[in-house]
């Protein structure tokens, strides 16, 4: 995928403001040694979907209770419990892929949770670095036994979290890259591994690049005086807000609440920072608002083959009021986020579920809505901006099939 | 003449995009008078390539469509050219249409008529429509340049189909109206000009039926030429026009693949009358639109076929024994028929021998080529059967001839056995699999008609053991659910059983709509058993899934919008009479004997657009419509070199 990836623009950009240039993120990451694993891992609750937790322990403002709750859950759980548990199978085959090598005890899992802990690391990411990891741990001595082994590995990462779209097609897209490569043709294994190892990280690298070429692209959309939605907290959406600020666009934004984990009021603070104007909105004065709004920005926890979205909660009806008022919606995505799979409906993914926090005590007979996400169908979505490029949604599956098949 | 006409049309057809009042005149007056028509060789367009080549877009039939809104759009900028200065050189050009037109009916129609002959087949299309019908059929397009002028020439052509004392009448109406309009825009006698041609022409394949008529033409021929315009111009711009577009004619026969068998085109019908096996059926009472398909062949002409065997000794007994169950209609189903053909085709050639003095590839390929166009005889090919064939030619092509005999046909053999294998039945077990995973407990599925790969799909669901209920859908005359309920209800799954008239009613408790397919086209439509796009779009309105399930080497590179360009009949009898049933006989009387005013419908396909489609199940995954080209971009070169 990244072959083809527009990075040109970023060069660009660089020619253009060579004085100020920031610092280059990922040398940041690469360097970077991982953080301390000891008390960071989090062993996911039956029904909480880890993915959605580390998010609003990334983003939400308020720390609710229930963040509380899970903490006070991981401490009862020590470290050592993670192989038995509601997951433990998942763990134990984790265990199993990381170690099959050679009796070392190695967890991809681990790995995977230390790198998760960075706040702009996106999961996918980690998980590839994880996966990288297992390779530079790994003490395989064929290609065979190699792929076998990251194989288990990474089936152990996405059984993890089944929640978590962009870790599953991270995953998927390595293992993909490492059986497809050339690298496999090398007569010698060890080239072979450092080659792998070596495209892991570049992998790695051009995904953290990613960011910065949607915020390019998206720069041309964004013109003096309009005003612009957002739901949640999405770090792509907030980095291209950044950029068109930096470009001196005058716009104001509109951020929804993104109840229940309050992701707006910390993306609404961001912007502040920026002296943006922002307004903040209950995410109920959405279609109140719609009519000031000239264009709408999402973020998405996935892409589907259909071309439609699968993010918070909200999206989908965001999507419609922009729709039936003819307002464009945007949708900015890492391309890693592109994910096999085809929603037909709402109730047709697995469910990610959430706890809620009402304020007031709901009684045991009233039932909540707990799912975190939601699918927007393609139809609502105007352009998807990718690291690939501003995409519509039907190439999105052109790009999936080109990539898997 | 004909060459003229082409290179008349592409220029107008250009000229209709910059074309604006207030547009400067781009041709230079005098390239316009020598050339006689409107810049046949305008500076602008003679050096690019469009003029030589004409693009694919003009094969025969829509050329003649654009040749005549060319004919109205050209004449359009006349008004807004005067000033600029082209007015004399239009005019010098009018006087004669206006000759030909309205004074002297009888030469032009010999001189057309003389026209047609020299380009018979590519003008075929005028024979095909009667034009008082084309006419009726735009009323606000082809004829709306000269709205005071239809009616009189619509009412002319009617009156040359009749017999002599009618014409007389006409004449005299034309007479009549010359007097009351003395003065005709360019438009108008354009359009009378074109509409007393394309009367001719149909008149003529009258009188050539009887045999007359050849000799009338030839010894008008001279005549008709001079008043063609001034006599030098015509003649270098004839010259012009040989050298030119010949060539470009040439180029255009080579690049269009030859358009599908039109069965409302006398000639083409007629010549292939004189190959075909089976006794081509009467066309009677068809309807209008849908004159261009093969009427249906009914199983009566089994006999004769059967009766013909020792005749057609050069169709191989399998190649025959499956036309005669295409005939009959024993096999139906998409992925049956393609399988029986192409095993009848292996078959073939393990009994193949090469014939002295000539080479297996080019051979093979002719032989082959017969034994499809006889069972197109026996029934149209599917599209699917069309890709299929499409592989084993170009796998015959693709033989080293350095093979011998045996072994080029054991690898025909196995590359066919391969086909069969990898395309339709791994196909179909691949497209079960990622289906079933889309089945939820406590699903409604609705199906239509008898798909074989959705039967596949829902035993396999009800393997796995999920909790469904099925509703299937059904129509007449086919009633092709009625096989698939009694094998679902054999393995015991609970089934509703309706016709398509209940549709909206039982829509609302459906969940999935799962559909086969006979094709998909690259647009994303789907071509499929008539009756699927009002399924369609009934969940659609109810928001319901639809699943369309297809193999990919039903996937076509052809874009369809409409079911009437490609389509095929069924038996009329089969909707008009119930069998069965003596008390519905309202029909009986009125369908035995040639009865004008009736013409029944009977079709077999439809087309769905890709709109109300939520998802095609294929064996490459699971994929929106509109990656329906992806497909066929990306797999279908590996296909053919499988």
């Amino acid at each position: 995928m990244w072959w083809r990836s527009p990075s040109f623009i970023l060069d660009r950009q660089q020619q253009q403001q060579n004085d100020s240039v920031p610092p280059n993120p990922e040398s940041l990451f690469l360097s970077s040694p991982p953080p301390s694993m000891a008390d960071s891992v989090q062993n996911p609750k039956s029904n909480i979907s880890a993915y959605y937790q580390t998010r609003a322990a990334h983003h939400a403002v308020v720390t609710s209770d229930w963040l509380a709750q899970a903490e006070a859950a991981v401490g009862r759980h020590p470290d050592d419990d993670e192989s038995s548990g509601i997951d433990g199978r998942a763990a134990a085959t984790g265990e199993d892929g990381g170690g099959g090598g050679g009796g070392k005890a190695f967890g991809v899992i681990d790995e995977f949770n230390s790198w998760r802990k960075q706040p702009d690391l996106a999961e996918a990411v980690a998980a590839i670095f994880a996966l990288a990891a297992v390779i530079r741990a790994s003490q395989a001595t064929t290609m065979m036994e190699l792929e076998i082994e990251l194989k288990k590995a990474s089936d152990s990462l996405k059984s993890w979290d089944t929640t978590s779209i962009s870790l599953t097609a991270g995953c998927d897209l390595f293992m993909r890259y490492v059986t497809r490569t050339s690298a496999l043709e090398y007569e010698d294994f060890n080239s072979a591994k450092s080659r792998l190892i070596e495209r892991a990280e570049k992998f790695g690298e051009i995904s953290c690049k990613a960011r910065r070429i949607i915020a390019m692209l998206s720069q041309d959309f964004i013109f003096d005086g309009c005003t612009i939605l957002v739901h949640g907290f999405s770090r792509v959406v907030l980095e291209l807000l950044k950029t068109a600020a930096q470009n001196k666009k005058l716009f104001r934004v509109f951020c929804t609440e993104g109840r229940p984990d309050r992701t707006g009021l910390r993306l609404s603070n961001e912007l502040a920072k920026l002296d943006v104007p922002v307004k903040l909105l209950i995410d109920s004065a959405v279609a109140y608002t719609m009519d000031e709004v000239d264009m709408v920005f999402v973020g998405a926890d996935g892409v589907v083959e259909s071309g439609g979205i699968i993010n918070m909660m909200g999206t989908y009806q965001i999507a419609l009021v922009a729709h039936s008022m003819n307002k464009p919606v945007y949708v900015a995505a890492e391309s890693y986020k592109f994910a096999r799979l085809y929603p037909l409906d709402q109730k047709d993914m697995g469910p990610a579920l959430r706890s809620i926090d009402f304020g007031v005590p709901i009684p045991s007979k009233v039932e909540v809505e707990t799912s975190a996400r939601d699918y927007t169908p393609p139809q609502y979505l105007t352009l998807l901006f990718t690291d690939l490029g501003v995409l519509t949604p039907s190439v999105v599956s052109d790009e999936l099939i080109q990539l898997y098949l | 003449m004909d060459a003229r006409r082409v290179t008349r049309a592409v220029p107008r057809v250009r000229q209709v995009g910059f074309f604006t009042p207030n547009a400067p005149p781009e041709q230079p007056g005098p390239v316009r008078s020598q050339s006689g028509p409107p810049n046949s060789s305008s500076p602008p367009l003679s050096g690019s390539p469009a003029s030589n080549s004409l693009s694919p877009v003009m094969i025969p039939p829509p050329r003649h469509l654009s040749d005549n809104v060319g004919a109205r759009t050209a004449a359009v900028p006349v008004p807004g050219r005067a000033n600029a200065g082209d007015h004399a050189t239009v005019g010098s050009y009018n006087p004669s249409d206006s000759v030909l037109g309205l004074e002297s009916p009888p030469p032009t129609r010999i001189g057309d008529g003389e026209f047609s002959e020299e380009t018979e087949s590519s003008l075929g299309w005028y024979r095909r429509n009667n034009p008082a019908k084309f006419a009726s059929s735009f009323p606000g397009g082809g004829f709306d340049l000269s709205p005071v002028k239809q009616p009189e020439s619509v009412s002319g052509v009617e009156a040359k189909n009749q017999p002599p004392e009618e014409s007389k009448v006409q004449k005299g109406q034309a007479s009549s109206s010359k007097p009351s309009k003395p003065k005709t825009t360019k438009a108008e006698r354009r359009a009378l000009q074109e509409s007393q041609r394309a009367a001719k022409v149909a008149s003529k394949a009258e009188a050539n039926k009887s045999g007359g008529g050849a000799a009338s033409s030839k010894t008008a021929k001279q005549p008709s030429q001079k008043k063609d315009g001034p006599p030098v111009a015509s003649s270098i711009a004839t010259s012009e026009r040989i050298g030119v577009d010949r060539p470009a004619e040439k180029e255009r026969k080579k690049d269009v693949p030859p358009p599908r068998m039109q069965f409302d085109d006398e000639s083409r019908v007629g010549k292939a009358k004189r190959r075909s096996v089976l006794n081509q059926p009467e066309a009677r009472n068809r309807v209008e639109l849908f004159r261009h398909l093969l009427p249906h062949i009914n199983g009566t002409q089994l006999p004769y076929l059967e009766s013909k065997f020792f005749e057609l000794h050069d169709k191989h007994p399998a190649v025959y024994k499956v036309g005669l169950q295409y005939l009959t209609g024993d096999l139906s189903g998409g992925n049956a028929r393609c399988i029986a053909m192409l095993q009848a085709f292996q078959e073939a050639i393990r009994d193949y021998s090469t014939p002295p003095e000539k080479t297996l590839i080019r051979d093979l390929t002719s032989k082959i080529g017969s034994f499809v166009s006889f069972l197109i005889e026996c029934r149209p090919l599917s599209m699917s059967m069309g890709n299929a064939i499409r592989f084993l030619k170009s796998r015959i092509a693709k033989l080293p001839p350095t093979l011998s005999e045996s072994e080029a046909k054991a690898a025909l053999c196995s590359d066919i056995d391969r086909f069969i294998n990898e395309k339709i039945v791994l196909a179909d077990k691949v497209i079960v699999r990622h289906a079933a995973t889309k089945i939820r407990d406590g699903d409604v599925l609705l199906t239509y008609g008898s798909s074989c790969v959705v039967e596949m799909i829902l035993l396999y669901a009800h393997e796995l053991g999920k909790q469904f209920r099925v509703v299937v859908v059904d129509s007449r005359p086919m009633l092709e659910g009625q096989k698939l309920l009694r094998r679902l209800v054999a393995k015991g799954l609970s089934c509703t059983y309706t016709h398509i008239n209940a549709i909206s009613y039982i829509m609302h408790e459906v969940t999935q709509v799962l559909l086969g397919a006979s094709s998909i086209l690259s647009n994303g439509t789907i071509y499929s058993r008539v009756g699927t796009a009002s399924v369609a779009m009934v969940a659609y309105a109810y928001r319901v899934p639809v699943l369309i399930c297809c193999e990919a080497y039903k996937f076509h590179e052809r874009v369809q919008l409409d079911s009437i360009c490609f389509n095929e009949l069924g038996d009329p009898d089969a909707i008009a009479k119930v069998p069965g049933r003596v008390d519905v006989n309202y029909l009986d009387n009125l369908t035995d004997k040639q009865n004008e005013n009736l013409t029944l419908l009977n079709l077999k396909y439809d087309a769905t657009p890709s709109d109300y489609i939520s998802m095609i199940v294929t064996d490459y995954g699971m994929i929106p419509p509109t990656s329906v080209p992806v497909i066929v971009r990306e797999y279908r070169k590996e296909y053919l070199l499988i």
